[in-house]
């Protein structure tokens, strides 16, 4: 019963994160996503008893998944150099593959903190990303490959680079594809991160 | 029963801890030193070379090296001499147990491990030893293993040759400063009773095998309760250094607390930092 439970929910979240892209997410009701998966109401209630609940399950959801691509990729006996592309790669394939993920984490979760204040505080709500991030970077230092430095520091370049390269392309601003930009973009990103 | 206590490269810090053993009038009843560096005792250091004098338990304190000698004699020799008639030997202090803080060259050594490697230089010895680390060693723990060995108590050892009894916790269990570990907050200021030393000022509590924090040294105090960090004295890598600065690879620390997974203590740690706990932030007393 419990994984029934568990699979509902799933729909129910990747119902609404659609939803999210195509209408918005203030002005998507929980009617509108229980109709999308022809759920009465009621019911949906029985499994998210608001919608500010449903939105901190969702960025759950997304940073479970970054989270476990990251973890293949730290589990990997290859260099920091080519972690670095391949966490680019992820992030841009999930951008172009699932862009509604990408969007709700920075045009919802970033953009209303209200809506998050209570429950998913600081980066609780994003933990499994954000701790795969850490073990990238604790290890690269520990190889000698990477500079030791503060966490937020690097943190911030390489995850800021990447949601605004995301946000140009989802802009239509980008001259090419996301993809032709990954060589560049890691080789940014581990200049910057490098021992020198 | 009968004890003889032999010093190596020394400071002879451990002879001095055991001084401060509360019930030392009564071990003494109990116990006699044949020879002791400091206490007076019924054979000179000549007389312990020289003849075979019958002991039960051999203490060794100090780190080993090649060549020394004790009265004219070389330590190793005197070892085995003793070593093979007594019914255990004890290994008093880091030095002897993984050659210490004196350890600074190939031919320096603890009597079965040169700080986590295990060498065969006393194998036939190994089997009868009990190494109890530290720098010193807590008295009562000496104490204790001696009453265990004199009842014939079954005394079961980690694979540091270490009595379970006294190290197979932390010096983290029992600290008193665990409310400010479990939120991850050091704000620790050195002798203050506040805060915790695990994150900024290098306390090695939550990865060393000990008791002090379970055995109150002189019956009232240990290092983490007077806010003094752990050094981690009575593990075989002892001595690190910079002992008063957390070692950290881009934030994180490079020592995890013993036998948790670092995914684990990061998802801990990513949500228990979130939370700022106005409490924890201040002076209390």
């Amino acid at each position: 019963m419990q994984d029934r439970k568990t699979q509902k929910k799933e729909q129910i979240i990747k119902a609404s994160l659609e939803l999210f892209a195509k209408k918005g997410f203030y002005t998507t009701t929980i009617p509108d996503i229980a109709k999308s998966i022809q759920m009465s109401v009621g019911n949906m209630y029985n499994y998210f008893k608001s919608k500010d609940i449903l939105a901190k399950e969702v960025i759950k959801y997304i940073s479970s998944f970054l989270g476990s691509e990251l973890q293949k990729i730290n589990e990997k006996d290859i260099t920091s150099e080519e972690k670095i592309k391949e966490i680019v790669s992820v992030y841009f394939k999930t951008a172009v593959e699932k862009p509604e993920m990408i969007d709700y984490f920075l045009r919802v979760f970033l953009s209303n903190r209200e809506t998050f204040k209570n429950g998913c505080e600081g980066m609780v709500c994003v933990n499994e990303f954000v701790t795969e991030i850490m073990i990238f970077f604790e290890e690269g230092v520990k190889k000698g490959e990477l500079k030791d430095q503060d966490f937020f520091s690097a943190f911030g370049l390489f995850m800021g680079y990447l949601g605004g390269m995301v946000f140009l392309n989802g802009e239509n601003i980008l001259p090419t594809k996301l993809d032709d930009y990954i060589d560049d973009i890691s080789t940014n990103i581990y200049n910057a991160l490098k021992v020198e | 029963m009968k004890l003889l206590w032999l010093s190596a490269l020394s400071c002879n810090g451990n002879v001095h801890s055991f001084f401060n053993y509360e019930k030392i009038d009564s071990f003494l009843k109990s116990f006699t030193f044949i020879y002791h560096p400091a206490i007076e005792s019924d054979y000179t250091l000549q007389d312990i070379v020289k003849k075979d004098i019958p002991c039960d338990i051999l203490l060794l304190e100090g780190t080993l090296q090649e060549g020394l000698q004790k009265a004219g004699v070389d330590i190793e020799d005197l070892i085995f001499r003793y070593g093979n008639k007594v019914k255990k030997i004890i290994t008093v202090g880091t030095c002897a147990s993984f050659g210490g803080i004196f350890l600074d060259s190939e031919e320096k050594y603890g009597l079965h491990y040169r700080k986590k490697e295990p060498h065969d230089k006393f194998i036939s010895l190994k089997e009868k030893t009990i190494n109890i680390p530290g720098c010193p060693i807590h008295p009562q723990t000496l104490a204790s293993i001696l009453y265990s060995i004199k009842k014939e108590f079954e005394i079961p050892l980690d694979p540091y040759q270490r009595p379970k009894e006294f190290f197979a916790f932390t010096t983290h269990n029992g600290c008193l400063r665990n409310e400010y570990f479990e939120y991850k907050v050091d704000n620790h200021q050195f002798g203050n009773i506040e805060g915790c030393m695990f994150y900024e000022h290098g306390c090695q509590g939550p990865f060393t095998n000990s008791s002090c924090n379970k055995i109150l040294w002189n019956e009232v105090s240990s290092k983490t309760r007077s806010g003094h960090p752990c050094l981690g004295c009575t593990e075989p890598t002892f001595p690190k250094y910079n002992f008063f600065e957390t070692k950290k690879h881009m934030g994180i620390p490079a020592h995890l607390p013993l036998g948790v997974p670092k995914r684990a203590y990061l998802s801990l740690a990513g949500v228990a930092k979130t939370f700022k706990i106005e409490r924890f932030e201040k002076k209390l007393i």
